[in-house]
């Protein structure tokens, strides 16, 4: 109740000297109220990278698996001219990999090359075009929105037949129903069986929209008979990743004839690692940021501390006639601090309020929100640096002699 | 018992390689209900007797037991709990905390104290009615008179019904026709039971008392019971 009271009277003080006092109260908050932007900005555009590459990375699929040349992450230039002669993966070895990898639920070739695709008198340019079988279906987790994935008999035939992207389809189309019209890739006529669903784009790069998915040996008899593939492999279960990486392992190394002992000539890659690599490369630029915002706080609580010495010396007298008449030490220790605690947050919603209109420039690039954490956390760190700040001037207060206080003109 | 008993009180400052004594050795008893007036030249020793007795400054040899506590053994937290229920105090310059209204300077002490809000309003409002000013209680010191400000400071001596309450030079500040209203106001309040101790300088305000202590180089160099 006591203290109740004493937090009611110290918070009426600090209003009194703020208004007393704007301006200076006002150029003192300016450092905090920097710290207090970038916090804010740095933490709701992390979240917005971190929101944006989740939902690029959820396409990936947890549970499937990439066997390529190259590793997703390569360290050095080395490594990579060393992976760079790697025989490429081929048709064969796909072939034997399907036949043998039998703990996987689906597995898939990829091919890929990038070119228009026609209707009529109408061109979408560089689709992203994919040769695969059914089993690509299941492998990227696709939706298909119209018509129906080619089947295996299709697949394995090398029909003349091509899903499309919503985007391409609706490029090529415009709202006329796609199914059942033929389009012109490479030369060739395809038959429209299917369209996907809308997917988005993978890190803002490409939109995984913008695709014509065609039989493999279509993709070999209309661009190149011996394409690089990825071998997509889906293991059915994150709990069954382990297994089935081990078991494709073992496969690709028969496969490639990879001697005893010598090291694997080719990459198993999966969704896992590349949300390492980014939380380690977040985590970096985090660390830097804080360290920045650490710096703003630092220089803006110098500042508060500075004018919290100001404030107690204008107001030695105050001080003594509060001791006089009662006032603990812990009242006055109570009084600097909540005035400085006060200043602080201040600049703390100054600082929320500059940050906010930035953050919605931010929207443009990435799904950033400003969150009720984010809030919380920059009010709570300018509190702190309030309280930190003023501790010092608050506790010379706190001890001033009452009789030589109030000696104090 | 006596309400305050002052054992061979003595406060020396140290000033580099001088000790200048401010109070030598000051022994005295004041009861309940007594209205005492300290007089003696400038620098005799007055305020730093005064506020040994209301417990702002902590002497440097000698007992002083208040109420039959003894000040010394006391920590600061004690102390400030004794000045704000034992002791009310009354500056020459007021001393009213300048941004805030008759009626929360008034407040003060019982926030201090802890007394509920309304409960403390209500007892300041009382408070300032009894100094004459109950139509002041929203205005700030800067827009009131000297008199008008020595009342508050009064009414905050008074709000938290203390033991004793100390004026040091009450009337220094004010004309003679202001200072006399206050000395009344003095005067009714001892009459009221209150046990009132005065500095001054002024016989004419001395008089009011009913006893004079007379001041020296930090010595008591008399002490007359005055009849009324
Ligand atoms: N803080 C201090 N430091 C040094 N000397 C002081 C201090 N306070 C008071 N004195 C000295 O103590 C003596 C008594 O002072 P004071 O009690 O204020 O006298 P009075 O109120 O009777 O005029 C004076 O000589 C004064 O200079
Ligand atoms: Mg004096």
């Amino acid at each position: 109740m006591r203290l109740a009271t004493e937090m009611l009277e110290s918070l009426r003080i600090a209003g009194d000297a703020l208004r007393a006092n704007k301006l200076r109260a006002g150029l003192t908050t300016l450092g905090i109220v920097i710290g207090i932007v970038t916090v804010t900005l740095m933490g709701t555009a992390i979240q917005g990278l971190k929101r944006g590459f989740t939902q690029s990375v959820r396409m990936l699929g947890t549970d499937v698996l990439y066997v390529q040349q190259y590793n997703w992450f390569i360290d050095s230039r080395e490594e990579w001219i060393r992976q760079s002669r790697r025989p490429a993966i081929d048709v064969i070895q796909f072939r034997a990999v399907e036949r043998l990898l039998t703990s996987a639920v689906a597995v898939a070739p990829e091919a890929e090359t990038s070119r228009p695709v026609k209707y009529r008198d109408r061109s979408a340019a560089s689709v992203r075009v994919v040769g695969t079988t059914e089993q690509f279906l299941l492998t990227a987790g696709l939706a298909v929105a119209q018509g129906r994935f080619f089947s295996a008999a299709e697949a394995r035939g090398g029909r003349p037949v091509c899903v499309l992207g919503s985007a391409t389809a609706e490029n090529l189309f415009h709202g006329e129903p796609p199914l059942g019209n033929r389009v012109y890739l490479g030369g060739r006529s395809f038959e429209v069986v299917g369209v996907l669903d809308q997917q988005g784009d993978f890190l803002g790069a490409f939109s995984l929209d913008n695709q014509a998915i065609i039989p493999l040996d279509q993709f070999r008899a209309t661009f190149w008979h011996d394409p690089q593939l990825t071998i997509q492999v889906k293991a059915g279960g994150v709990e069954r990743l382990e297994e089935v990486r081990e078991e494709a392992r073992g496969v690709l190394r028969r496969v490639r004839r990879v001697e005893p002992g010598d090291p694997d000539d080719f990459a198993i890659n999966q969704q896992d690692l590349f949300i390492q690599t980014f939380n380690r490369v977040i985590g970096t630029i985090a660390t830097a940021g804080l360290f920045i915002t650490g710096l703003s706080l630092f220089v803006g609580g110098i500042g508060i501390m500075n004018i919290m010495f100001v404030s107690v010396a204008e107001r030695t007298r105050e001080i003594g006639i509060r001791k006089a008449i009662g006032a603990k030490r812990r009242s006055i220790l109570l009084q600097f601090l909540i005035e400085a605690a006060s200043i602080c947050s201040l600049g703390g919603l100054i600082g929320l309020g500059i940050a906010w209109p930035l953050t919605l420039v931010l929207q443009r690039f990435m799904p950033a929100t400003m969150s009720l954490g984010i809030v919380s956390i920059a009010l709570g760190v300018s509190l702190v640096t309030g309280v930190v700040a003023g501790f010092l001037p608050a506790w010379r207060a706190a001890r001033l002699d009452p009789v030589e206080a109030l000696r104090n003109e | 018992m006596s309400l305050i008993q002052l054992e061979k009180i003595a406060r020396r400052y140290q000033m580099g390689s001088e000790t200048i004594h401010a109070l030598r050795e000051v022994s005295l008893t004041i009861a309940r209900g007594e209205y005492v007036a300290i007089m003696g030249p400038s620098g005799s020793g007055k305020s730093t007797l005064m506020n040994v007795i209301g417990c702002l400054d902590t002497p440097s040899g000698g007992t002083y037991a208040l109420n039959g506590m003894q000040v010394g053994d006391m920590d600061d937290n004690q102390l400030a709990e004794v000045r704000n229920r034992e002791i009310g105090f009354v500056f020459q310059t007021f001393n009213l905390l300048p941004r805030a209204n008759a009626l929360h300077n008034v407040e003060l002490p019982l926030i201090y104290g802890g007394v509920p809000a309304e409960e403390r309003r209500r007892t300041a409002r009382e408070a300032l009615t009894q100094v004459g000013l109950g139509d002041r209680m929203g205005h700030k010191p800067t827009e009131m008179s000297g008199g008008q400000r020595q009342r508050v400071a009064i009414a905050r001596a008074l709000v938290n019904r203390p033991s004793i309450l100390l004026a040091d030079e009450p009337t220094g500040n004010l004309d003679t026709k202001t200072g006399a209203e206050i000395m009344d106001l003095f005067e009714q309040l001892s009459g009221g039971g209150h046990t009132i101790i005065v500095v001054t300088h002024e016989e004419d305000v001395a008089r009011h008392a009913r006893r004079i202590l007379r001041i020296r180089d930090g010595l008591i160099a008399s002490d007359d019971r005055v009849r009324p």
